[in-house]
């Protein structure tokens, strides 16, 4: 036998009051746990897009915060658009000659080039020999002149500091959900996580868009597991986007979905990504043009499937893209790019960490006042359990008292029994909680795109204190419980030492 | 050798008039060995005498000496470990930890020092079966009658081998055979232990079975007349 048997026991007497202590105590502890995994679940999500893999949007002139809602987390609406002629200045020479090679103006360059080539070979016959090489030279120079104008003869002027571009082109919807429309880069350069050290990976088989293949032409599309899981979503099957809206009106296009994404925790759970070449080729996808039959009208009767067809970068525009620049020069360029009147950059952890302080960090610093509260309570609970059965236990310690027990020894027992009730709840409290995340963790899952299970731990706390600022702080709150227990356990073992022993012997 | 020595003991207690005087001057020897049994009316002092004789109340002045040791002297947990060594109680509600069983309600006065030893509870097992209750160790308080209570509380109050054990009321709420067995088995263990036994009682029968009587009344003591 020993003091914790005494204390044991003691618990067990009281069973009724004791359990009622208890399931206090591990309401409060599995509010704590609920309340950390909170905690945890909005600081995963923030580390999730905390590294985005890009550093700049650039989108249209408006709110930069606007910006990044609608270009990070596909929120609120999208401010404007851009000219895709904007977006090749981030692209290389080659790119850009491929891209504007459907353009209207490559087009009337070519047929210009062939009636000054006419041109030329008519005063060539016209003239003497002499003349005749003097008028190749003159157009040779006027055509080096030429060149460098021509946007396809050029590297784009900010290519040089990136890394890369992806387009983001918004404006549809799956059900509640944004169709994004991009290129495949979005996931074969983009990584994921809190270093951004995950690839992007999809469910079974699945796999991510092409531009074109002879199987589904442009249209092909891939989901994130939230959509995917909501919407009964599985490779294989088809989308057909709404304009506008959720209730807008459906396009006709159809996308073949050839992956599903597995969760990230990352608003991309959330969306839908197609081609971008399907999503122009959708019906009002295309800027019409002033005067566009004066350049071919023929174009708009090409067939949406046919690969030879390329839309021209006049008819083109993306709503923002993401921007991977070299460290060195983005605020430069950043301002730069603000400083003209097309486009405007933001560096989207900035804005993100404003987003934060200004909702996130007072939700959680609510949060963890209402932890330091609930324990606080659950401490009060086991000391006015303990407070109110020392009524009943007076002659108890009188007992223990007259029959030599030390000061330390009284306060050991009620101390012990403080601590094993804290600690009993605690661990209860523990469990629960942790069964109470796993039962929500397919309802977790399908809002946040954060995984968690039984065996989940809340984040540290990123508190500046040693240990503390480092482990869970889930492992923090047994010791934590059974410390106060301790605290507030002083009073009624103060109380129980200071008895009467003769008078409570005497009742 | 007195174990104990008494001289000229009283105890007060203040009140919003003149302090109440409840032991106005006890004179008392007590050698081992020695049983005394200390009887009178109700509020004559009897309980707050044992109280003093207990150590749990101390006294307002006089002297106290207990094998030749002032325990009032000592600080609270000095004076705790006396009263450990030194002094048996047996109480009249018996007051065992309802949560314990017998042996282990036993074994509390060993604990003051930590967790009993092996040879604290080969004693206290020895003890139990003096009492005449080695079948009934493993029950609980609840689960024995009033006699067996008491026999309970006469093995924990010689657990720690004391030279004085103090008894209050020891048979006040058994029926008269009870009281006689347990009178008995006090006188057989006092002479087998060479302790010192006093005993507060109502009980003629009890009183006549010990060598010396005392009555206390109006806070002193005196022979007693019957």
């Amino acid at each position: 036998m020993s003091l914790l048997t005494i204390a044991f026991r003691s618990i067990k007497q009281r069973l009724f009051s004791s359990t009622l202590t208890m399931i206090s105590m591990a309401l409060g502890v599995t509010l704590v746990v609920g309340v950390l995994a909170i905690f945890g679940i909005v600081q995963q999500s923030f580390n999730a897009n905390a590294t985005l893999g890009y550093n700049m949007v650039i989108g249209a002139k408006g709110g930069k915060l606007q910006l990044v809602l609608n270009s990070v987390y596909y929120l609120s609406e999208p401010i404007e658009n851009i000219p895709y002629e904007y977006f090749l200045e981030y692209k290389s020479q080659e790119v850009r000659e491929q891209e504007y090679s459907g353009s209207y103006s490559y087009k009337a360059v070519q047929h210009q080039q062939v009636a000054r080539a006419t041109l030329v070979a008519a005063g060539v016959g016209l003239h003497s020999p002499v003349t005749a090489i003097a008028a190749i030279a003159a157009d040779a120079s006027v055509q080096e002149q030429i060149d460098t104008l021509y946007p396809w003869k050029r590297v784009g002027k900010y290519a040089a500091f990136t890394d890369f571009a992806i387009p983001l082109c918004l404006g549809d919807y799956v059900g509640p959900y944004r169709v994004v429309g991009t290129t495949p880069d979005m996931f074969d350069l983009l990584r994921h996580g809190s270093e951004a050290q995950y690839e992007y990976k999809m469910r079974g088989n699945g796999r991510n868009f092409e531009q074109f293949n002879q199987e589904n032409g442009f249209f092909e599309a891939i989901v994130g597991s939230v959509v995917a899981n909501d919407r009964g979503l599985t490779v294989g099957d088809t989308i057909t986007p709404s304009h506008g809206s959720e209730e807008g009106d459906q396009h006709t296009t159809k996308f073949q979905v050839v992956g599903v994404m597995e969760a990230t925790g990352t608003p991309n759970d959330r969306a839908v990504f197609i081609n971008m070449e399907g999503f122009y080729r959708m019906s009002d996808h295309a800027k019409p043009l002033e005067n566009e039959d004066a350049f071919g009208a023929d174009q708009q009767a090409h067939k949406i499937t046919d690969a030879s067809y390329i839309l021209p970068v006049e008819k083109r525009e993306v709503t923002a893209m993401l921007v991977r620049m070299d460290p060195l020069y983005s605020v430069g360029i950043e301002n730069q790019v603000n400083e003209g009147n097309l486009a405007q950059a933001v560096f989207p952890i900035i804005e993100i960490r404003k987003l934060l302080d200004l909702f996130v960090r007072p939700v959680q610093t609510l949060l963890m006042v209402l932890t330091v509260l609930i324990c606080f309570v659950s401490g009060v609970s086991i000391l006015v359990s303990i407070y109110n059965s020392m009524n009943e236990r007076r002659s108890e310690i009188a007992v223990l008292r007259a029959l030599g027990a030390r000061r330390g020894t009284v306060y050991a027992v009620v101390l012990l029994e403080s601590m094993l009730l804290s600690f009993m709840g605690g661990i209860l409290g523990f469990f629960s909680g942790h069964a109470l995340i796993a039962m929500c963790s397919g309802v977790i899952e399908a809002k946040t795109g954060v995984q968690v299970g039984f065996f989940d731990f809340a984040p540290p706390i990123p508190l500046p204190i040693p240990i503390v600022g480092s482990i869970s702080a889930e492992f923090l709150l047994i010791p934590g419980m059974i410390l106060l227990a301790v605290f507030v356990g002083f009073i009624p073992a103060t109380s129980a030492y200071k008895t009467d022993v003769s008078k409570s012997l005497g009742k | 050798m007195a174990n104990l020595v008494i001289k000229d003991l009283k105890k007060e207690y203040p009140t919003r008039g003149e302090p109440l005087e409840i032991l106005k001057g006890i004179d008392l020897e007590l050698s081992s060995g020695d049983n005394l049994a200390i009887i009178g009316p109700s509020g004559s002092g009897k309980s707050t005498l044992l109280n003093v004789l207990g150590t749990l109340d101390h006294p307002t002045s006089g002297s106290y000496t207990l094998n030749d040791t002032d325990p009032f002297s000592l600080d609270e947990d000095e004076l705790a470990a006396f009263r450990n060594a030194n002094i048996g109680f047996i109480f009249q509600e018996h007051h065992l930890l309802p949560q314990l069983s017998v042996l282990e309600n036993v074994l509390i006065p060993t604990m003051a020092n930590g967790k009993p030893a092996a040879a604290d509870v080969a004693r206290a097992e020895e003890l139990i079966q003096r009492v005449g209750l080695a079948d009934r160790s493993h029950h609980r308080p609840a689960e024995l009658s009033g006699g067996e209570r008491e026999r309970v509380a006469v093995a924990r109050s010689l657990i720690c081998s004391p030279s004085l054990v103090l008894a209050d009321e020891p048979t006040g709420n058994l029926d008269h055979r009870n009281a006689q067995q347990i009178g008995e088995l006090l006188l057989e263990i006092q002479d087998a232990e060479s302790m010192a036994l006093i005993v507060v009682t109502h009980s003629r029968d009890l009183a006549d079975m010990l060598g010396r009587k005392l009555e206390i009344n109006d806070g002193r003591l005196s022979s007693a007349t019957v």
